[in-house]
C-alpha cells in the first residue's frame, strides 16, 4: 500500500500559494534555531568573556607592577648592604689617616702593624700603601713590595686627587683572587695631601650570594663598561663582558624588563653605588613571580570554559525545545488547516455532485415518463401491442433511465455532507457510495474487489461525509499500491466491544517497517516528488478519531497492507 | 380519486397525468403554482403531487397556500434533489415516506397515492 494518499490532492500538485508558504515556513526552522541559538549564546557569553579578559589584563598589570616593586625593594636593600660594607672600609682607612701622621704612616713597620690590625678587625685587607701628592708610593705594607712606585699617571690617582676617594674596578690580585682597592685622599693640617690606598679581598660576591639564593633571582655588580664585577647567574663569571644594555644608572633604583636569548623574561632593578664604578643589578625571573598568578588564571579559564559549556548546553537544549515545539505547533496548525481545506473541498464536490444530479434527474424523469407512456400506449392499444420491437426498445430506454437514476442517487447521497451531527449509518451503503467512484479505476487496473459485509452488522454512528472520506482515502491508497492486477478485500465484522471492525486489505507493494511507524504523521510522504503532501493518511487518522474510532495498519513488503478501522456502533451511543 | 400534479416541467406532468389516466386515475396537471391554485377553485381534488423546486414558489410554500384553500387536500412531494435537508423537510410536511425522488416509478407513485387515500398520511 502506498505511504500516502493519492486522492484528489494529487491533482493540485502542491502549487497553490498556501502550499508554497507552508514549505517555506518549514525550511526556516533550521535558520530560526541557528539564529536564536547564536544570538542567545552571544548575549550570554560575550559579557562573561569580556569580564574574564578584563580581569586577566588588570591582574596581570597589577602583578607585573608588584613584581617590579619587589625587585626594586630587593635592589635597594642589597644596595644598602653593599654601601655599608664599602663605607665601613672607607671609615676604617679614614680612621687610620686621622689617627696617624704622615710621618708615622711612612714608617713601614708601623704600616705593617696597621695592616695587620685592619686585617684582623675587618678581614680581607691584603696590602696598604701611602702615596704622596706627586704620586710616589712612600710606604707599602703587603706581599708585593711596591714601595717607590709612581702612580702619577694612573686614572685612580687622578680620580682620588679630584674626588677625594676612589674605588677601583675588580682586578685579579694576590694569589689570583679578585680584589678591589680603595684610595682615600687626606688633607693634613698643614694643607698638604697624601693618599692612603688599601687592597681588599673582593667580599661583595658573598653579600650578593645571599640575595641570589631565592629562586631564579640574580644579583651582581657591573661597571659602566659592562664588565662583570661579581659572578652572575645569567651573564657569566667575574671580569667577563656581560651582554646587557642598561640605561644610565643613577642614585635612584630603576627597573626595566629584559629578555634573555633563551626568551626568558626578567625584571631588572639597578642602582649605581656612589663613589664606585659599580652598578648593582638585581634580576628577578618574571615567570617565577607570575607563576602563582598563572596557576590561578589557568583555574579561572578552566572554570570559565566549564561554565560557558554549561551555558551553551542549556541554550542549546532550550532553543531546541522551543523550536521543536514551534515546529510541532506549526505542523499541527497546518494539519488542521489542510483538514479544513480538505473538508471544504469535499463539501464543494458534494454540492457539485448533488447539483449535477438534480439537473440530470429532471430531464431523466421526463424521459422516464415519455418512455413509460409509449409502453402504456402499447399496452392499452391493440395495434401497438404486436410491435415487439417497439416494446423492447422502450424497455431498454427504461432500463437505461434506471441505471442513470442509480448513479444520480449515489451522487446525491455522496453530496449529503452538510449535516454535522452523528447519525446512524449503514456501513455497506456508505461503502457502495464510495466504491461507485472507484469501480472504473478498478476495472482499468484489473483489480478485483471483494466485499464481505454481513447484513446483520450493527449500524455505525458518525458523519457520512467523514466516513466517506476515510474510506475513499484508504481505497485510493490501496489502488495506488497496486499498479496492475490486484485484489482489494473489504470485510467487516462485529466485535465484543461496541465497535465494528472494518478490514481493508490490498495485495500491493507493502510498506517497510521504518515507514510504517511514521505513516500517520503529517507531512510524511515517500511521494513528495510526485506532488504528494504527506497529509492524506494523517487527515484520515484525524477523521477516524473525530468519528470516535481507531485506525491501525499492518503491512508486509511485497505482500500487501491491511488497514483496520474500528468504528463506534449505535450500541455505544445508547450507552 | 382526483389528483392534481404540479411541476414546472410541463412534459413531465402532462405525460404522468396521461399515464395515470390509462390506469383509471383521474389526474389533472398544472405547470405553475398559480395555475394550480386557480384549478383548486374549479374542482375538488383528493391529492396534490407537488414538485419541491419550482420557480416563483417552492413546493412547501405552495402546499401552505393550497391547504388554506382546500384543507382536506393531501400531498405527495417529488424532487430531483435528494439532499438530506430536503428529505427531512419533505417528510415533516407529508409524513414519513410520501416523498419521491425523480425519476419516479409510476407503480410506486400509485402505491403511495393509494396509501395516502387510505390513511391520509401521517401528519
Amino acid at each position: 500500500m502506498a505511504q500516502e494518499t493519492n486522492n484528489t490532492e494529487k491533482k493540485s500538485q502542491g502549487t497553490g500559494p498556501g502550499t508554497k508558504l507552508l514549505i517555506g515556513e518549514f525550511l526556516n526552522y533550521r535558520r530560526i534555531w541557528l539564529l536564536s541559538f547564536v544570538l542567545t549564546a552571544a548575549f550570554a557569553i560575550i559579557p562573561v568573556i569580556f569580564f574574564a579578559v578584563l580581569d586577566y589584563n588588570l591582574t596581570q598589570r597589577s602583578l607585573e607592577n608588584d613584581a617590579e616593586a619587589r625587585a626594586s625593594r630587593l635592589a635597594s636593600n642589597t644596595w644598602r648592604s653593599l654601601a655599608f660594607f664599602l663605607d665601613e672600609r672607607k671609615n676604617a682607612l679614614n680612621y687610620v689617616v686621622q689617627s696617624n701622621s704622615f710621618e708615622q704612616l711612612e714608617n713601614t713597620p708601623q704600616l705593617t702593624e696597621i695592616l695587620d690590625f685592619l686585617h684582623e678587625s675587618f678581614g680581607g685587607f691584603t696590602d696598604i700603601g701611602i702615596i704622596d701628592a706627586t704620586g710616589v708610593q712612600k710606604a707599602y705594607a703587603g706581599p708585593h713590595g711596591l714601595a717607590g712606585r709612581n702612580y702619577k699617571d694612573q686614572q685612580w690617582f687622578k680620580d682620588t686627587m679630584t674626588h677625594g676617594i676612589s674605588v677601583s674596578d675588580v682586578f685579579l690580585g694576590f694569589r689570583n683572587v679578585p680584589h678591589i682597592s680603595i684610595a682615600l685622599r687626606h688633607t693634613t693640617p698643614d694643607n698638604t695631601y697624601f693618599i692612603i690606598r688599601a687592597t681588599i679581598e673582593h667580599q661583595l660576591p658573598k653579600i650578593l650570594s645571599e640575595v641570589k639564593t631565592s629562586g631564579n633571582g640574580d644579583a651582581f655588580l657591573i661597571n659602566a663598561r659592562g664588565v662583570l664585577q661579581t659572578p652572575s647567574h645569567y651573564f657569566g663569571n667575574v671580569l667577563e663582558k656581560a651582554n646587557i644594555a642598561l640605561p644610565l644608572a643613577t642614585e635612584q633604583t630603576r627597573t626595566m624588563r629584559i629578555t634573555l636569548e633563551n626568551r626568558q623574561d626578567l625584571i631588572a632593578a639597578f642602582r649605581h653605588i656612589p663613589d664606585t664604578p659599580f652598578i648593582l643589578v638585581v634580576l628577578k625571573s618574571q615567570k617565577e613571580i607570575m607563576s602563582p598568578w598563572h596557576h590561578s588564571q589557568v583555574t579561572l579559564i578552566q572554570y570559565l570554559g566549564i561554565s560557558i559549556s554549561v551555558v551553551l548546553l542549556w541554550i542549546w537544549a532550550v532553543t531546541t525545545y522551543f523550536v521543536r515545539r514551534l515546529q510541532l505547533l506549526d505542523r499541527k496548525r497546518s494539519k488542521y488547516f489542510h483538514m479544513a481545506e480538505y473538508e471544504n473541498k469535499m463539501a464543494s464536490i458534494g454540492r457539485l455532485a448533488a447539483g449535477v444530479a438534480h439537473e440530470i434527474n429532471n430531464p431523466l424523469a421526463i424521459i422516464n415518463e415519455k418512455a413509460g407512456l409509449i409502453k402504456d400506449m402499447a399496452h392499452f392499444k391493440e395495434e401497438l401491442k404486436k410491435d415487439t420491437r417497439l416494446l423492447e426498445t422502450v424497455d431498454v430506454i427504461l432500463a437505461s433511465v434506471k441505471r442513470c437514476s442509480r448513479i444520480t442517487r449515489q451522487l446525491l447521497s455522496f453530496g449529503r455532507q452538510t449535516q454535522t451531527a452523528p447519525v446512524p449509518l449503514i456501513l455497506k451503503s456508505v461503502l457502495d457510495e464510495v466504491l461507485v467512484f472507484l469501480i472504473k479505476e478498478a476495472q482499468l487496473k484489473n483489480i478485483f474487489i471483494d466485499i464481505d459485509v454481513p447484513d446483520d452488522l450493527p449500524q455505525v454512528v458518525g458523519n457520512r461525509g467523514k466516513l466517506q472520506q476515510v474510506l475513499l482515502n484508504i481505497v485510493n491508497n490501496a489502488f495506488a499500491a497496486m499498479p496492475k492486477d490486484g485484489r482489494l478485500s473489504v470485510s467487516a465484522q462485529k466485535t465484543d466491544d461496541p465497535f465494528v471492525r472494518l478490514d481493508i486489505r490490498d495485495s500491493g507493494c507493502g510498506i517497510s517497517p521504518e515507514n510504517l511507524k511514521h505513516i500517520f504523521e503529517p507531512f510524511f510522504s515517500t511521494k513528495t516528488n510526485q506532488g504528494g503532501t504527506g497529509l492524506g493518511l494523517s487527515i484520515t487518522y484525524g477523521l477516524v478519531q473525530e468519528l470516535g474510532g481507531r485506525i491501525n495498519v499492518e503491512s508486509k513488503v511485497n505482500e500487501g497492507t491491511t488497514f483496520i478501522i474500528y468504528l463506534p456502533t449505535t450500541t455505544q451511543k445508547e450507552e | 380519486m382526483q389528483i392534481l400534479l404540479v411541476d414546472d416541467e410541463k412534459e413531465l406532468v402532462s405525460t404522468l397525468a396521461e399515464r395515470l389516466g390509462y390506469r383509471g386515475i383521474d389526474a389533472h396537471w398544472a405547470a405553475t403554482p398559480n395555475d394550480a391554485i386557480s384549478m383548486l377553485s374549479d374542482q375538488n381534488y383528493d391529492i396534490a403531487v407537488l414538485d419541491v423546486q419550482m420557480p416563483d414558489m417552492n413546493g412547501f410554500e405552495l402546499k401552505e397556500q393550497m391547504e388554506g384553500i382546500c384543507p382536506e387536500l393531501k400531498f405527495i412531494f417529488m424532487t430531483g434533489h435528494g439532499s438530506e435537508e430536503c428529505y427531512y423537510e419533505g417528510c415533516s410536511h407529508t409524513g414519513e415516506a410520501f416523498y419521491l425522488v425523480k425519476p419516479v416509478e409510476i407503480d410506486s407513485l400509485i402505491e403511495k397515492l393509494n396509501k395516502v387515500m387510505l390513511d391520509g398520511g401521517k401528519r
